[in-house]
């Protein structure tokens, strides 16, 4: 006897092949839609930045002039934050995660713990600018400096990168930590010479990910009171300075067009630097991609 | 008369214990173990030998896996587990405070179930052990590492790529890589966890040769699900079962005579 009807079967056969190209189109559709909008941002930005971007515009100061105009402090302000960003992210987020996988205690604090990093990577950008203008610019007297914004912007990614080195340093086979712990090494000859070299790929493309993010975001400067123009480039880590996303949101709050056009310009910049990043991320990972 | 006699066997006695007494590397009293609440060793007491190849046997879950990450306080890695009693090690309590723990696992190598070299060179990993304590001159590092290799058999396959990734050998060099790995910190008791389990048969036999040639050099505890293993290579045997010493022996005696129903009951193949 038996229990399938065939003919039930091929009754219904049409209808599940024809749903099947329904989905498949539909999920076709979604893709498209977002490559869409994406080539209508870049058609925008490059047909209307390219013309501006040259040699001139990366070396000129900004000016009330459009044809002088040009992203040379805020290009080195930018740079000059993430010399602050860099270390001060790479030391606390590693550390961190370093302590919170290979030292601490599986307790309902440090769980507590790992539960709260997670949810303050969702915390919004401007809420990070307060409590950089709160902590940094007010109660410790940095003003506006480099400084101040470049510890906001490393609170802000902190709880990403922290995430990412976790799972990197998590995906590290327990046997490599008892192969070194059985040999007679300690703890942290376990980390520095086993752990953290497979790890590493893991952590550096996190970081990467998270140090682009620090470089486009703006809320945060906003909050802070960072100038929108400024005609001279810090000399010290405690000087003010004006960084690219500002310089962009200055020249898109103007009425005139070309001013617009080099916002654009500008655009470019930030996405060429932020593509390099992504490019040497990926790269790392597929140089250092290791299988255990 | 029987006096005399007497005394003189206690004499003896006491001889051949004194000897032994030197020969012991490891002394278990009343050893006592706990994952969280699972009574998981239960009074163990057990002495091992010097150049002895010591091997324990028992069903899956019965402490013997336990009992050997024990002798190096690897089991302390897992979080929740309670010890009591005392392993003397060459006469010292190895859960002393002033045993550091590292101290003890430079003298006691050990050698895990998968094989498990570093993502780095053969050569890194040979050389891992003695420069983690400090050794930088690269021609002793160059003599260790040879030394190390030919003492686990794979210095031929391996003297032509060292300096390739430890990944591209197969699985039961990459075991011998990891003998060699334990050799290179020279310790006096090599700890093998189950090292053939997850080889072939053609590996698992040039394993065994091995360990029976390291146990010239070294006393050699090795966990093994495979009875047939442990009347080939062992000199004594321990069969465990529920977290207890059930008998111990001289290898020859457990698999000919017994003198517990239950292990004979193990190795005939009637459980485990």
């Amino acid at each position: 006897m038996k229990l399938i009807d065939e003919k039930r079967v091929s009754a219904g056969m049409k209808r599940r092949i024809v749903r099947n190209a329904i989905f498949k189109n539909l999920f076709l559709f979604a893709t498209l839609l977002c490559l869409l909008f994406l080539i209508v941002l870049f058609y925008r930005i490059l047909s209307q930045g390219l013309p501006h971007l040259d040699w001139h515009f990366l070396n000129a100061l900004p000016s009330r002039k459009p044809e002088n105009a040009g992203i040379y402090t805020a290009l080195n302000g930018t740079l000059w934050m993430m010399a602050v960003v860099v270390p001060v992210t790479m030391i606390l987020g590693i550390g961190t995660a370093i302590y919170l996988e290979e030292y601490a205690k599986d307790n309902k604090f440090t769980t507590f713990i790992r539960v709260n990093i997670s949810n303050l990577a969702g915390v919004p950008s401007v809420v990070y600018g307060l409590l950089g203008l709160t902590i940094f610019v007010r109660a410790l007297g940095l003003g506006t400096s480099v400084l101040a914004a470049g510890l906001t912007m490393s609170l802000l990614i902190l709880p990403v990168v922290i995430v990412a080195a976790q799972e990197a340093i998590r995906a590290v086979p327990n046997s490599l930590r008892e192969a070194s712990y059985g040999m007679g090494a300690t703890k942290w000859q376990t980390i520095l010479h086993v752990v953290l070299p497979a790890a590493i790929p893991g952590i550096l493309t996190g970081t990467i990910l998270a140090l682009s993010r620090a470089i486009g975001e703006t809320a945060p400067l906003v909050v802070l009171g960072i100038p929108l123009y400024l005609a001279f480039l810090p000399s010290s880590f405690l000087d003010e300075f004006t960084a690219l996303p500002m310089q962009i949101y200055n020249w898109t709050s103007r009425p005139q067009a070309e001013f617009q056009d080099l916002a654009a310009a500008g655009i470019i910049v930030l996405l060429a630097i932020l593509i390099l990043m992504n490019s040497v991320a990926i790269l790392i990972r597929n140089k250092f991609q290791k299988r255990y | 008369m029987t006096f005399t006699v007497e005394k003189k066997r206690e004499e003896a006695v006491k001889e051949t214990q004194g000897k032994r007494e030197k020969n012991v590397v490891y002394k278990t009293k009343e050893l006592n173990l706990w994952y969280g609440e699972t009574h998981a060793l239960k009074n163990i007491n057990l002495d091992i030998y010097e150049n002895e190849i010591t091997a324990i046997i028992g069903p899956s879950g019965c402490g013997k896996s336990t009992y050997i990450k024990t002798l190096n306080r690897m089991v302390e890695l897992v979080p929740g587990v309670k010890t009591s009693g005392e392993i003397l090690y060459r006469g010292r309590n190895i859960f002393d405070k002033d045993f550091e723990v590292e101290e003890l696992r430079t003298r006691v190598g050990m050698v895990f179930q998968n094989p498990n070299p570093f993502p780095k060179s053969i050569y890194d990993n040979v050389a891992y052990g003695p420069r983690i304590h400090g050794i930088k001159d690269k021609k002793i590092l160059d003599q260790i590492v040879e030394k190390s290799l030919r003492g686990a058999a794979i210095w031929d396959e391996v003297k032509d790529r060292l300096h390739e990734n430890a990944y591209g050998l197969s699985g039961g060099q990459q075991q011998r890589l990891c003998i060699a790995r334990c050799l290179a910190i020279e310790p006096d008791v090599i700890l093998m966890d189950e090292p053939t389990s997850a080889l072939d048969p053609i590996s698992t036999l040039k394993v065994e040769e091995l360990v029976q040639e390291l146990k010239k050099d070294y006393s050699i505890i090795i966990v093994t699900h495979n009875m047939q293993q442990a009347a080939r290579i062992s000199d004594k045997t321990a069969f465990f079962l529920n977290g207890e010493v059930i008998e111990y022996d001289d290898t020859d005696k457990i698999f000919s005579t017994p003198s517990d129903k239950r292990t004979e009951d193990y190795i005939t193949g009637r459980f485990g």
